[in-house]
């Protein structure tokens, strides 16, 4: 690799750059990249580990022997709950899917005429959305609380849903996005007598669909772990609604000897993210070159 | 000029009030203004449904936060205004409080800019290598923020027994004789939280970095060149950190309200309440007297001073940001 990855380098000879540097720049990434992976190996690692290898001293990085087993304990454990593991599963995948696909639909709905339409007072309502960006979201934890509560939906999905339709970073990312697209191909569609819902949908949105994963990656990501939160934990207290980051985070209370099933369970729940990343990167980075701030 | 430099060009400040067109003085003016509105009907119902959600949600909490914390409110009987009292006690009364400010102030001040340069750094290292493996290291370095529960496993690493990877390394190189409490003791745990957090920091801002990067116009490279830019430090400093200053901006924005927000990572990893309250935060505090003790003008009180502080601290890195590379 690191050969291939020299020559690489020397057949492009870009300007201002020199070699021993560019071996220096490997080096130091390759530390970093070691520090950013050590976790996931020890994750993996334990998540394989049989019971009797966990208490070696000194322990191994690398597990020996590797074995299903902790994965067999995580639904064991499961096995005896109240509530079966099959149902958080549904939860979390029901809050994480339906609250994504809103939050995409209305934050577009929204960036497009703020981006394209000169509406009065949209400067105002964009620059509150920017605002907010400032902050971070447990600001308004309590007075959510209670209006979640006057609503009437406190201990329902919808608890966890709604708020998520209106996270403020989706509307930002898709807004400056759509900023690129030219205005001549919207007038075109205009002078042809279509309605802004028919622009809006038929050529916005498929134009714009990089930014729309984009805010499916963040929006899924935000939704997927919500269960342990601030948020998960006090809106919701029936155990038949919580979520599978929920139930799985009760599991280290076990102790030490829980570490495998926990590593487990852990390595389940990064998967569904993770890959949905690996599918999306090239169109994220794509969205993101937008994403500045400025005067 | 690149396209994505364009693009930045009409946005509005966000720390400067934009006002929205003013209703004028002549009737003139307003007439045109009502009608202008209508004409844009289609427009304000596509907002609606996102901003109806975006006011319940976030703009009326932050004021009910504002109000609240100048009363007592304990859910079960209407809110009594009690002034400033709240505030009083929080800076004068409670030292829990003033250990959760000064946790919190050291997080941001170490974390903050820390992980904000290793997120440009890193994004600035990686855009010299090639195509495929640079999506490899990306997915690498990002993956951490958007794993969820896996830096519980640093909880394993620096477990207090023996079984811990670095009690038993260190015991093994015989630095130390017997396992240290790593998560128990006051003097480690912050250390250790701060490591996890910036394990966890290479997110939005970092993925913002390396979009910028990858957009920057090679031909402002070539010029610079021939101007005399003789290395890619100059290079850094001349050419790509002010063509990349909308991203430094966005980027700041993550990274500061993400590092004044440190809450799961420090219950998770030391217990709440942790020992001698070593890793508490503003947020654990705040959650402490919403959540637990439904002291809910109290903690609305701590999360105003929370507020204040996130948008302060944005808005003075914003007026510095706009100076680089002037």
């Amino acid at each position: 690799m690191q050969a291939k990855f020299q020559l690489r380098l020397r057949r492009e000879r870009k300007v201002n750059r020199s070699l021993p540097v560019d071996i220096a720049i490997f080096g130091l990434l390759a530390c970093a990249g070691a520090f950013m992976a050590a976790p996931f190996v020890f994750m993996v690692s334990t998540a394989l580990k049989p019971l009797d290898e966990m208490f070696l001293f000194p322990p191994t990085f690398i597990v020996r022997h590797p074995t299903l087993d902790n994965f067999y304990d995580l639904f064991l454990i499961f096995a005896n709950s109240w509530v079966p593991l099959s149902r958080y599963i549904f939860n979390t995948f029901f809050v994480a899917f339906l609250g994504t696909a809103g939050h995409v639909v209305l934050a577009s709905m929204a960036a497009y005429p703020l981006a394209k339409l000169r509406l009065p007072g949209g400067n105002l309502l964009f620059t509150l959305v920017v605002l907010s960006l400032m902050f971070a979201p447990q600001v308004t934890s309590i007075p959510n609380y209670l209006t979640v509560s006057w609503l009437g939906l406190l201990n329902t999905y919808w608890s966890l849903i709604f708020p998520a339709f209106a996270t403020s970073l989706g509307l930002f990312l898709m807004k400056q996005f759509m900023e690129q697209i030219p205005d001549s191909l919207l007038e075109a569609a205009k002078i042809d007598g279509a309605s802004e819902y028919r622009i809006f949908w038929n050529i916005v949105m498929p134009i714009v669909k990089p930014a729309w994963l984009t805010l499916i990656i963040f929006s899924f990501k935000g939704l997927w772990g919500t269960g342990t939160g601030g948020q998960g934990a006090s809106f919701i207290y029936s155990e038949q609604l919580k979520t599978m980051d929920y139930a799985f985070s009760q599991i280290l209370s076990g102790g030490f000897v829980r570490s495998g099933p926990m590593a487990a369970a852990a390595l389940i729940m990064m998967l569904v993210p993770v890959a949905i990343f690996i599918m999306t990167q090239s169109n994220v980075i794509q969205t993101m070159s937008t994403s500045g701030m400025k005067d | 000029m690149s396209e994505v430099e364009q693009v930045h060009m009409k946005l509005p400040d966000p720390t400067r009030s934009v006002s929205p067109p003013a209703p004028g003085r002549n009737p003139g003016k307003l007439a045109a203004l009502m009608q202008q509105m209508r004409q844009q009907k289609q427009g304000y119902v596509l907002l609606a449904p996102y901003f109806v959600l975006f006011f319940v949600f976030t703009a009326f909490p932050v004021l009910m936060a504002f109000a609240l914390s100048f009363t007592y409110f304990n859910v079960l009987e209407p809110p009594k205004w009690i002034g400033w009292d709240n505030y009083a006690t929080l800076f004068i009364k409670d030292e829990v409080f003033l250990i959760a400010l000064k946790n919190t102030l050291l997080f941001a001040v170490i974390t903050g800019p820390i992980s904000y340069i290793a997120c440009f750094m890193l994004a600035w290292l990686i855009n010299e290598l090639s195509p495929k493996l640079r999506a490899v290291v990306t997915l690498l370095f990002y993956a951490p923020s958007i794993s969820g529960n896996v830096y519980l496993i640093w909880q394993v690493a620096f477990s207090g027994d023996s079984f811990g990877y670095v009690n038993a390394f260190l015991m093994k190189w015989g630095f130390i004789l017997e396992p240290i409490q790593w998560l128990q003791d006051p003097k480690y745990m912050l250390f250790i939280i701060m490591l996890v957090q910036l394990w966890l920091s290479l997110g939005t801002a970092f993925l913002a970095f390396i979009a910028g990067l990858q957009g920057l116009d090679k031909t402002l490279i070539e010029a610079g060149a021939i101007d005399g830019v003789k290395n890619r430090w100059q290079e850094l400093w001349h050419i790509t950190l002010p063509s990349m200053r909308p991203q430094l901006m966005f980027g700041a924005v993550m990274q500061i309200t993400s590092s004044f927000a440190v809450a799961d990572v420090a219950t998770n990893m030391a217990g709440f309440p942790s020992p001698q309250y070593a890793a508490h935060t503003i947020v654990t505090h705040l959650n402490d007297y919403g959540t637990i003790r439904f002291e809910m003008g109290y903690s609305c009180a701590i999360a105003s001073v929370l507020f204040v502080i996130m948008l302060g601290t944005n808005m003075v890195i914003q007026k510095l940001l706009r100076k680089v590379g002037e």
